[in-house]
């Protein structure tokens, strides 16, 4: 939280900006707690990120620290791009939250703590030798203990609860506890546990109650000194109409616009995996637009069923994650050779094998470039924020039907599970590539191509007069016919390799996202990075550093003016939630000295990690 | 307009084919080639899907629509194609290796979830495209270049490994008997979900006359089962033998009519809609028994997969009203910034 700038009549702090970190068991709905809590601060006219952190286990054993879940959110009054580097407001529902996430609370930082979970068990299960509330290991913090289980079942005993769904409740009194903190209007959140419960009347009244007691509780409390009501003044955004969205929802939507601007059905084929599945979940939900979804029996099995809708005119999409994307490596392979379109997401999760399933990481760059047997180049793109996932989703539909391939659409766990408004787009905005299905049998085969772009005439079955076969077989250039034909297999490989260099024409050059277009330090990004790297940029421009961001989106071809652009500066900086994927990459195509800046723990970049590269860097 | 009358050479693509000389798929093609355009399906909704195998070399040769796709998932491709477009007529040609091998997987759903497709499955018992290993029908104790010294592992039985996997159309033919496999094919074509059909081929050069005892006509009236629902389950020169039920072993045993007081109200009357039955059949094997050649199981009146998804769709669209990309991006709770 910044420091407090002014006091209002009524007492209350301003602040700019604040981090917020809810953190219980995975059983304790935190999850729900915080994006309640997103909405109504949204709605307030902040601007905000968040950042959902769980364990793969459902439902680990209570009060294990394995088990805790947490969700932060960042919000303020100027632009936030990420969830935060250090914790103003820590909620610890019992021990193992506190001692998970005390470390990143900032010194004086606020401590909301349910004194009733401090047991000597739940202590001993999390590690303490004696009770952090009594022996001073929290002086260095503002603790606020509430005995906040016998508040909430004394506050839902008039709703007939026995006491397992009472103790339930206490995610919703400390989210009113929290809402009256921030001055939040609960509206919303009455209205959603309404609807929630809607079957359930006498738990959302529990539910109702336990905020409300919650927020009264702060009213009327006697509060440790200096915690009182804090106001974040509404952040300065674009005018226009607003909702939250997580990445996630924002690809599937996109998927969705993609297929519409295509002028196509879709046909989605997916296997559940973490953190990927949502997007199977949101489009089978959607039946009513021109969509089919396919749950398969297996990663293979789904990336055959989309290449098989898209040899019968439909649009073919496959989601998984880094496993289930080299699963269907071999498929991908073939929608190279047989040159459909095929719209691959990949929402990366860390590895390598099952790894770090609910965590983050961008280490499938390779995978996406590289990862598939003989030489099958395909375009790559990556979505930078949660709504970016929408354009990037687009984007990816759009060079595979116009230019007959597969495409390899890369999100991340981060930016598909946090949540950020957006500026909700308006279909008029975008323009439509229709796609055109050859007809005409006069000179037809399958390999009749665009001259300019080379890619190839799609012809779907149920034409009349061009029945034509396609196969994993090399085909003959001018037939299609299957040809093992030596110098035919090195034009059409050339080919293939020349239709895909060719889309950097068709893709807009390389912009510069915050800065100028040379200078002493360029930091070069791709995907969720984009937060932490804005702001740092930002942060080291105000005092006056020579540094600026570029974000590549499209990773394969590069936009044909990066390394022009990059060769503008004298140093380039990739961070990358990976052991340095891309930087080798750019090392190698452009022939520049560029340093890599790497993460691995599962966690997104701080600002302040980015912020000390540029400056070790540009003090060496 | 009518449509043109076409023949079997309108089936037939340009392309040279290239199976090994007396090769039984020349004679499956044959048969496919005549069968058609007795179909009342027009030309460019039928489509050939195969996987990775000799066999799999099918769709090259016929004037349709045709995907050559990669090994054991051609049942996976199939099934996007008739989800995308349920008007298409979709055929998938694979082998022992291709469906009960690599894509054993793809067989066992496609199946279970009755997918609206033709199953060819040639089955030759052993890898020929790679020249010759043992494949996961080939009987014990073949001998191959993978196991010089003869398998060890059991084979499996196609048409009892799709009953077992739920299937609602199940058939067994020969590939070289026209006769037999042409009313079956168009049965397996007319039927609204997944059919199955498991032809008996020939390997001229990898496994030949592994099915000799079935397939050549001195043995046929001993070796083959013809079933044919409604009537007995009679085999035999003078078709004098039969298959009855032994109530006290729940099993299947051969008699002769005429002999011991038998006559052919003991004999098993085949009805193919009855699943213990057709599990029975389905496990006959060749030297014990004659082996079922035939519609072995057809279960009507279930919706297939592909009808089931649009009916869904069907519903939701009537419940939840048109489809509109800028309303639903607004759905959930706004707020305007001014």
């Amino acid at each position: 939280m910044s420091a407090v700038e002014s006091s209002d009549q009524d007492g209350a702090h301003q602040v700019s900006d604040v981090v917020v970190r809810f953190a219980g068991d995975s059983g304790d709905g935190m999850q729900l707690t915080g994006s309640n809590f997103t909405e109504a601060t949204a709605l307030s006219g902040n601007d905000l990120a968040t950042f959902p952190d769980f364990p793969a286990e459902i439902r680990a054993p209570a009060g294990a620290t394995f088990g805790v879940s947490a969700f932060q959110i960042y919000f303020g009054s100027e632009d936030v791009t990420t969830a935060g580097d250090d914790v103003d407001v820590l909620v610890a529902m019992n021990p193992a939250a506190l001692i998970t996430n005390l470390k990143d609370l900032v010194s004086g930082g606020l401590v909301i703590v349910d004194t009733d979970a401090f047991t000597d068990k739940n202590m001993g299960r999390a590690g303490y030798e004696s009770s952090p509330l009594e022996d001073g290991s929290l002086d260095a913090y503002r603790v606020v203990p509430i005995d906040i289980t016998k508040r909430v079942v004394e506050s839902v005993k008039p709703h007939g609860l026995n006491h397992k769904f009472a103790v339930r409740c206490k995610n919703m009194w400390t989210l009113g506890l929290v809402m009256w903190l921030f001055d939040r209007d609960r509206t919303a959140t009455i209205a959603n546990l309404r609807n929630k419960f809607k079957n359930k009347p006498e738990i959302a009244d529990a539910n109702v109650a336990a905020l409300n007691a919650g927020h009264a509780y702060g009213e009327t409390a006697e509060m440790p000194t200096g915690v009182e009501v804090y106001k974040v003044p509404r952040a300065e955004v674009a005018p226009g109409l607003y909702r939250n969205t997580t990445g996630s929802e924002a690809l599937a939507y996109g998927l969705l616009a993609g297929s519409q601007l295509a002028g196509l059905p879709m046909t989605f084929a997916s296997y559940p995996i973490t953190p990927a599945t949502s997007l199977l979940h949101t489009l089978s939900g959607l039946k009513q637009f021109d969509v089919v979804t396919f749950q398969a029996e297996d990663e293979i099995a789904a990336v055959c069923a989309a290449i098989g809708a898209s040899f019968a005119g439909s649009l073919g999409v496959t989601s998984s994650s880094g496993p289930g994307i080299s699963l269907k490596a071999e498929a991908i392979s073939l929608a190279t050779q047989v040159e459909l379109p095929l719209v691959i997401a990949n929402t990366q999760r860390g590895g390598p094998s099952t790894g770090l399933p609910t965590k983050t990481e961008q280490s499938d760059l390779n995978q996406a470039l590289f990862g598939r047997h003989g030489d099958a180049m395909l375009p790559v793109i990556a979505a930078a924020t949660s709504t970016d996932c929408f354009d990037a989703a687009i984007e990816s539909v759009r060079l595979a039907t116009q230019f007959m391939t597969p495409v390899i659409l890369l999100s991340d766990g981060y930016m598909a599970n946090a949540s950020e408004p957006w500026l909700v787009p308006d279909m008029a905005d975008y323009e439509a590539f229709p796609v055109t299905f050859e007809t005409n049998p006069e000179g037809f085969t399958p390999v009749n191509r665009d001259p300019v772009t080379l890619a190839r005439v799609w012809a779907k079955p149920g034409t009349p007069g061009l029945e034509h076969r396609v196969g994993g077989i090399e085909k003959n250039f001018l037939t299609g016919d299957i040809s093992y034909d030596s110098d035919n297999h090195q034009k059409m490989t050339d080919l293939r390799e020349d239709k895909i260099n060719g889309i950097a024409n068709y893709i807009p050059e390389q912009e510069v996202s915050m800065g100028e277009t040379s200078g002493k330090l360029v930091v070069v990004g791709w995907g969720s990075t984009y937060g932490a790297i804005h702001q740092a940029v930002k942060r080291c421009r105000q005092n006056n550093l020579d540094v600026s961001h570029v974000h590549i989106r499209y990773l394969n071809p590069f936009p044909r003016n990066l390394g022009d652009l990059l060769a503008g500066f004298d140093t380039v900086l990739v961070p990358e939630m990976n052991t340095g994927q891309l930087v080798d990459v750019l090392r190698a195509r452009y022939l520049i000295d560029a340093k890599p800046l790497n993460k691995v723990s599962g966690q997104p970049f701080k600002i302040r990690e980015v912020e000390g590269a540029i400056k070790s860097l540009l003090e060496a | 307009m009518n449509a043109p009358i076409l023949s079997d050479k309108d089936f037939a693509s340009d392309q040279e084919v290239r199976w090994c000389p007396g090769c039984g798929d020349y004679a499956i093609l044959k048969t496919i080639q005549k069968l058609m355009p007795t179909l009342d399906v027009p030309k460019e909704n039928q489509v050939f899907i195969s996987g990775i195998g000799c066999s799999s070399r099918f769709p090259y040769y016929m004037n349709t629509y045709g995907f050559h796709t990669i090994h054991g998932r051609a049942l996976s491709v199939a099934t996007g194609a008739k989800i995308a477009n349920p008007d298409l007529d979709i055929w998938v040609v694979t082998g022992d290796g291709d469906a009960l091998s690599i894509g054993g997987n793809h067989t066992l759903h496609a199946l279970r979830r009755n997918v609206d497709l033709q199953i060819l499955l040639f089955n030759n018992e052993i890898y020929g495209l790679t020249k010759g290993q043992a494949s996961p029908t080939s009987k014990v104790g073949t001998h191959s270049p993978s196991t010089p010294d003869g398998s060890l592992d059991m084979p499996l039985r196609p048409c009892v490994f799709a009953l077992g996997a739920g299937a609602r159309f199940v058939a067994r033919t020969i590939d070289t008997e026209a006769k037999i496999m042409t009313p079956i094919l168009r049965r397996a074509h007319d039927y609204k979900g997944a059919s199955f059909v498991e032809i008996y081929q020939n390997c001229p050069v990898y496994n030949d006359g592994i099915f000799e005892y079935i397939k050549n006509k001195k043995n046929a009236a001993e070796s083959r089962l013809i079933l044919e629902h409604g009537k007995p389950l009679l085999f035999g020169a003078d078709n004098e033998k039969g298959i009855r039920l032994n109530s006290k072993t729940l099993k299947l045993e051969i008699v002769t009519i005429g002999e011991n007081g038998i006559t052919e109200d003991d004999i098993v009357v085949h009805d193919e809609t009855n699943k213990v039955l057709a599990q029975m059949l389905a496990g006959l094997k060749t030297p014990e028994f004659p082996e079922a050649i035939g519609v072995l199981y057809c279960e009507t009146d279930v919706p297939s997969y592909t009808d089931e998804v649009y009916q869904q769709r069907i519903f939701v669209r009537e419940k939840k009203g048109a489809a509109d990309m800028n309303a639903l991006l607004r759905t959930g709770h706004t707020w305007t910034v001014s």
